[in-house]
């Protein structure tokens, strides 16, 4: 055996070569070469709160993706999913690691909020705790997501926080391919067997009811006037858009109820499903386990 | 459940890494269709990147030449291995060989 | 064919051999190559998608979120080689679901150190170390196959492989300098992987059978003992600097030979392992068998679209 063969050892000292992954992990430093500090007139902890509330919902749903990892309907859909995980996972870190920039009562970093709060302290939305039934639901909820959080994100850029814009800048393409994905599939399920046409209907059925609660504006984001979006604006235009897939599907807008609120509260403002504490309780095991360890 | 066959038919996945280059031949995946052929390969071979062009083409569709005695394009020569270029051992690092 | 066309044929094939050149899709090759080397990537492919279990298994408990997208990554990229290799065998005219069928119904095999357990997030980094470690060992001369396309993809995968040894070895250097606890989780998870990492080599040479024509045919470049030594060579000195100590009392360095020395294999509990009877081997191809089925009315839905698409 020559030394030449094992040449690829000698790669193993290099440093930082991250990018040499297949699908890279590039999340090193998330708040890199960008001005954290909070702009002038803008109150911190309301930043913070904000942050919590886009940077959770990333967060809880790419939990949710990954719990599909190896469970797949095909190979190919496990790197096409690992891919909007990895993605959304990075958006929760960028965001988590400015709410702790803003509001440094939170704790040091992105994983001081990730692993050491408790449900009442998150804030996504409740479309994201949701287990999926099945691959359909998988599909159904991600078009609604993207859709939506595309549809957001595109004027976050234009944020007068410029951290919260710069991280919307690069997430739009991400979300663009997560709702190209997830419309091609709607499209593949609703028309393709009838079998597969029952189970996208249900799917839709069971997502739906979480639909409203993305567009209702919280106080947060009405006190951050051009710092944060008002989803209640983004209505229409996602329904544009998710009408236009579904009819491309022959499939129709569920007519449901919106999942009832608590005395009017939701997940922004940290009142959830059952289904969120099962997702921490995995989550934050072994962050919890070992305080004070380092990894 | 119908009894339709659920295997995905494979396509052939060429790249070109950059201007100037050929379309080169990485691999091949399953995908129902040509759409989602180009969706997986980007996924697969391309990490998203997007100066990539990407040709994917059904297997099936593709007609080769073949070395195979029985080929009678290539039975003239198919007695005589020493007229195939592979025949004559030529180092790496000699160019443009 | 004639017997005339085949001794030339065999001849051809033999030559490309003897000059390391590499044997191409549709060239002529002898049903024992063909056969060989199909089954060989096909194991190979089966190991990487099995691989991603033991490790997929903590990507939602990951400790920090860096740790967790880099799990991500890695778990993604070994879906990836699965993909490369389930190619490269399908250029030889093997069908990928016919390879899954006889995956899932055991009539192949995957690499026997998947089927043990992960139980801690130290595993994480060990796999990485110990496991990715022999793998790459077994995988870098595979880079000069003489089958064109498995050699291919072994250049790509090895690329890609050598990065997730370093994140695994990264890792234990950092639980290292970490709490007492954490130094404990490291020491238990050396302790469990380095025998089975020993047993990814296979049998010894003088009871491998296949050895002698694979190397012949240039499928395999190396003697399994071969492999293993210089496996145990580079990773005493790595289990050095990290703090570990291997679980076996007659490691130690023979100058004469110019290598480590070390104990006895217990191969009973390999050949269980390779049989079936590991601690998690039905697990696994249930878990990959359910998956399979669970998601055949998604692909046969795919296939329906399409083709109403097409007569549309």
């Amino acid at each position: 055996m020559t030394e030449d063969e094992f040449s690829v050892y000698h790669s193993l000292a290099d440093a930082d070569q991250d990018h040499r992954w297949a699908f890279g992990t590039g999340f090193d430093d998330p708040l890199a070469g960008l001005d954290a500090a909070v702009p002038d007139g803008v109150d911190g902890v309301t930043l913070a709160t904000y942050c919590r509330m886009l940077g959770d919902d990333a967060l809880i749903y790419s939990h949710r993706l990954q719990q599909w990892m190896t469970r797949l309907p095909e190979l190919e859909e496990e790197t096409a999913v690992a891919n909007i995980a990895l993605d959304l996972l990075g958006q929760a870190r960028l965001i988590l690691a400015r709410a702790a920039k803003a509001d440094p009562s939170l704790g040091p970093d992105e994983d001081a909020l990730a692993f050491f709060r408790d449900a009442r302290e998150f804030r996504n939305v409740r479309l994201v705790e949701r287990l999926d039934a099945d691959f359909a639901e998988l599909v159904a909820r991600l078009l609604v997501f993207a859709t939506w959080r595309l549809a957001l994100f595109e004027q976050l850029v234009r944020s007068n926080d410029p951290v919260l814009a710069a991280i919307a800048a690069k997430g739009v393409n991400e979300l663009a391919y997560h709702r190209e994905y997830a419309a091609h599939w709607v499209v593949r399920l609703g028309d393709g067997t009838e079998f597969s046409r029952r189970r996208m209907r249900a799917a839709l059925d069971g997502v739906w009811p979480l639909v409203d609660e993305l567009f209702a504006t919280h106080p947060i984001e009405s006190a951050l006037a051009a710092v944060a979006v008002e989803p209640g604006a983004l209505r229409d235009q996602v329904g544009v858009v998710l009408d236009a897939v579904l009819a491309t599907a022959t499939l129709e807008r569920p007519v449901v109820t919106p999942l009832a609120r608590l005395n009017g509260r939701s997940g922004r403002d940290g009142v959830h499903t059952e289904a969120l504490s099962y997702v921490l309780a995995e989550l934050q095991s072994v962050a919890r386990a070992h305080p004070g360890a380092t990894w | 459940m119908s009894q339709l066959r659920s295997d995905w038919p494979l396509f052939e996945v060429f790249l070109r890494g950059k201007r100037g280059l050929n379309h080169v031949h990485v691999g091949s995946l399953h995908a129902a269709d040509a759409q989602m052929a180009l969706r997986h390969a980007r996924d697969l071979y391309t990490r998203r990147n997007e100066g990539v062009s990407i040709w994917v083409v059904a297997a099936s569709d593709i007609t080769a030449s073949s070395p195979e005695e029985k080929d009678p394009f290539f039975a003239p020569a198919g007695d005589k291995v020493y007229r195939h270029p592979t025949f004559y051992d030529i180092p790496d690092d000699v160019p443009h060989m | 064919m004639t017997a005339v066309d085949e001794v030339e044929l065999r001849q051809h094939f033999e030559a490309t051999i003897a000059h390391d050149q590499r044997i191409e899709p549709r060239d002529w090759m002898p049903d024992g190559y063909r056969n060989t080397v199909i089954r060989q990537i096909a194991q190979h492919a089966h190991s990487e998608i099995i691989g991603m279990q033991p490790e997929g298994n903590w990507i939602t408990r990951a400790p920090s979120l860096r740790r967790k997208a880099i799990l991500i990554a890695k778990v993604q990229d070994e879906a990836g080689h699965g993909l490369y290799l389930y190619s490269a065998a399908e250029t030889l005219g093997a069908d990928r679901a016919d390879l899954t069928d006889k995956l899932i119904t055991s009539r192949q095999k995957y690499s026997s150190i998947f089927n043990y357990p992960t139980m801690s997030y130290a595993d994480v980094g060990v796999i990485g170390w110990l496991v990715d470690g022999a793998a790459i060992c077994n995988q870098v001369p595979l880079c000069r196959s003489s089958y064109g396309p498995y050699a291919r993809a072994m250049i790509r995968i090895c690329k890609e492989e050598s990065f997730h040894q370093r994140q695994g070895y990264e890792l234990l250097m950092t639980m290292m300098r970490g709490t007492t606890e954490q130094q404990a989780m490291v020491q238990d998870a050396t302790d469990r992987f380095w025998w089975p990492s020993l047993m990814m080599f296979g049998p010894p040479d003088d009871a491998s059978p296949n050895t002698a024509r694979s190397m012949g045919w240039g499928i395999k470049r190396h003697t399994n003992d071969e492999l293993r030594q210089r496996f145990v060579d580079m990773t005493v000195p790595q289990a050095q600097k990290l703090g570990v100590t291997l679980p076996d009392a007659q490691l130690r360095w023979n100058g004469e030979r110019g290598h480590y020395d070390f104990g006895p294999i217990d191969w009973q509990e390999f050949f269980a392992v390779v049989k079936g009877d590991g601690p998690c081997n039905s697990q696994r191809i249930e878990h990959r068998r359910r998956a399979h089925e669970d998601g055949a009315w998604v692909r046969e839905a795919a296939i329906a679209h399409a083709r109403k698409a097409v007569a549309r």
